[in-house]
């Protein structure tokens, strides 16, 4: 039992740490959750969004949401809206594994058109995108060339045509932050990533196909305008980020930012982890720039892997990705810094907003959506564990006060070490396989860290994100194919 | 083993605690347990490529936090399991030296028994500190 005597509740799925628990809170620190999932969360929750209440500049309320779980700097689910004039920037507000992200993609075909070839697909998948530790992509390109790459992100995707015009349209930002400048990334994260275009990498990152089964849409007027029309309808999902290029662009700022956070701003801050600089200060400038690189190379690289999900089903079924009708629901990315207008104190003001392990979830209306989704509210997509499911939600108006944020997964209840000792890799591709889920991988060691048991349960995850009014259910997906790093 | 893994620190990433006599030695025993959280036999890996490597900090904490990130970025960069080979740490001017060389060879997945990812050296409960025995050390990686 973790949860600290002074966490009150406010509502059924809101709990607030008072500024009194910790020294130097600026702002109470509110966590999302319902009674059974407050009772997991492991101690490192609320020892860290208590630590981000902290920062300077920070508006409202540091959040945490359902799927929270010990991070390093952020928890894992921290979200924290800074006043971009008197406010600091965070890496350890985004993460390492910058922009990290789902993309959901539709086809026309049923699981009955599927299963016959399902082995084929998967097995065609993980030929085909390279996955596992240090893996090299497909796309081969000069270091000169990867910067033109993280500049531009998707638009570079469109332009070498590994993209169409609506892939961009659905993605967080056209798939590209603008304001991405080269000359503040290092040599090093360059030489370290230019070779990734086009790599799933290892980890929780995967390739799934899933089914929309009828009993699954819990609501079936968003589910048709995002694509769901068809019973049993397949679609495939994937979660992969900005690779070792965005791992070094955290680690180089990280380290800048340790060295003159106290000497040249006069910050003092509770864990070295949460390193940062004033957002106006060159240095905080520079790694706003280099981490839209990041968020760009990790646009690029979803784009480039699903030009090649989309070669291998074309190839397969005999049809064009457009007879199959694969469209993007949308990409959303997790580990960011954006400035968003948002509601602060009575009007709309500009906030950077860093979302560590959350997901954006603007609601209906809200500038910025494509179009098609001004009255259902932007597609939210959460994964779940490899053996349970993920799903479908929607941004809802009601998410205002956690500036529009939801979560981004199941969210760990079992750490990787304990993971491999209880579970067996092997066996658990052999289990799935008897349960219908046919799964490759590099790595049984992986696939072991990654069991289903290890996680929190995705239902009561996406339930409470609901209850709390940060997103509505739409679509439960099941996994029947997987490819993992 | 002169490190351990611990799952009570790091739910998502993996934390170790690493310890030993003399510096170099604790060095050697924390880049063996980076490495083997992404290669589960280590001692398949041969050393067929060496590379040199020289790096300065201003103190001998933030050293190893260089030096675990240069086996790192050698992963993704060059697909090198490295491993040092040698190694000397020495005071300078300007704070601490190491010069050394590492060794090891690509990436082969019909050898080496694949695990996770690290993509980075977290500051969390980051520490190297002087105990009575040596040195000690507590890492946390990112996976």
């Amino acid at each position: 039992m973790s949860v600290p005597a002074a966490l009150k509740r406010i509502s059924d799925t809101i709990w607030e740490l008072p500024v009194s628990y910790k020294q130097g809170m600026l702002v109470p620190a509110r966590i999302f959750a319902t009674d059974k999932l407050i009772q997991e969360m492991d101690a490192g929750v609320f020892e860290q969004v208590s630590n981000v209440a902290t920062l300077p500049g920070i508006q409202r309320y540091a959040y945490c949401m359902p799927d929270g779980h010990w991070g390093y700097g952020f928890p894992i689910g921290g979200v924290a809206a800074m006043d971009p004039g008197t406010g600091v920037i965070s890496p350890g507000g985004i993460g390492f594994d910058i922009n990290c992200g789902m993309r959901l993609v539709l086809t026309n075909l049923t699981a009955d058109q599927v299963l016959p070839k399902l082995h084929q697909i998967v097995d065609r998948l993980f030929a085909r995108i390279p996955t596992g530790v240090g893996c090299h992509g497909f796309v081969k390109l000069k270091p000169d060339d990867f910067r033109s790459v993280v500049q531009q992100g998707s638009r570079w995707c469109l332009k070498q045509g590994f993209a169409t015009q609506d892939d961009l349209l659905m993605t967080e930002e056209g798939g590209c932050f603008p304001g991405a400048d080269a000359s503040s990334i290092s040599d090093k994260a360059v030489e370290r990533g230019y070779n990734q275009l086009g790599t799933l990498g290892s980890g929780n990152h995967y390739c799934e196909i899933q089914v929309a089964k009828p009993e699954n849409i819990w609501d079936a007027e968003k589910a048709k305008a995002f694509g769901l029309t068809v019973p049993n309808q397949v679609v495939i999902m994937f979660h992969c980020g900005s690779r070792g290029f965005g791992h070094q662009v955290a680690t180089d700022y990280l380290k800048l930012f340790l060295s003159v956070m106290a000497r040249k701003y006069g910050i003092k801050i509770v864990d070295r982890e949460l390193a940062c600089a004033p957002f106006h200060s060159p240095e905080g400038q520079a790694y706003f720039s280099a981490m839209k690189c990041a968020v760009n190379m990790a646009f690029a690289n979803r784009q480039v892997i699903l030009h090649r999900i989309r070669e291998v089903f074309s190839d397969l079924f005999h049809a064009s990705p457009d007879d199959l009708g694969m469209r993007m629901v949308y990409d959303v990315a997790h580990n960011t810094a954006k400035l968003e207008r948002h509601q602060a104190n009575g009007s709309q003001k500009e906030l950077l907003i860093h979302r560590k392990g959350s997901t954006r979830a603007f609601g209906p209306g809200a500038p910025g959506l494509p179009e098609c989704y001004d009255k259902t509210g932007q597609p939210v997509i959460i994964g779940g564990s490899m053996e349970t499911g993920s799903y479908l939600l929607a941004g809802m108006s009601s998410g205002a006060d956690a500036f529009f944020s939801t979560a981004h997964g199941s969210g760990r209840t079992m750490s990787r070490h304990e993971a491999k000792k209880s579970f067996r890799g092997d066996k658990l591709q052999r289990d799935m396989e008897a349960r219908g889920i046919y799964v490759r991988t590099d790595s049984f060691g992986g696939l072991a860290e990654e069991a289903g048991d290890a996680y929190k349960n995705i239902d009561e995850v996406v339930e409470a994100t609901e209850l709390a009014g940060l997103s509505k259910r739409v679509a439960r997906l099941v996994p029947i194919g997987n490819i993992k790093g | 083993m002169p490190y351990e893994y611990r799952g009570d620190i790091a739910h998502a990433d993996i934390a170790f605690n690493a310890w030993a006599e003399t510096l170099e030695e604790l060095f050697q025993d924390a880049a063996r347990a980076t490495m083997q959280v992404m290669v589960e036999n280590l001692s398949a890996v041969r050393p067929t490529r060496t590379v040199d490597l020289q790096l300065d900090q201003e103190n001998e904490e933030m050293l190893l936090f260089d030096f675990l990130n240069e086996l790192i970025f050698y992963k993704d960069a060059q697909r090198l399991l490295l491993l040092p080979a040698q190694l000397a740490v020495s005071k300078t001017e300007a704070g601490y030296a190491l010069k050394g060389t590492l060794q090891g060879e690509e990436i082969d997945v019909a050898r080496h028994n694949m695990n996770t990812d690290v993509k980075a050296v977290t500051m969390l409960r980051y520490s190297l500190a002087r105990v009575p025995e040596g040195w000690r050390a507590t890492v946390v990686l990112d996976v």
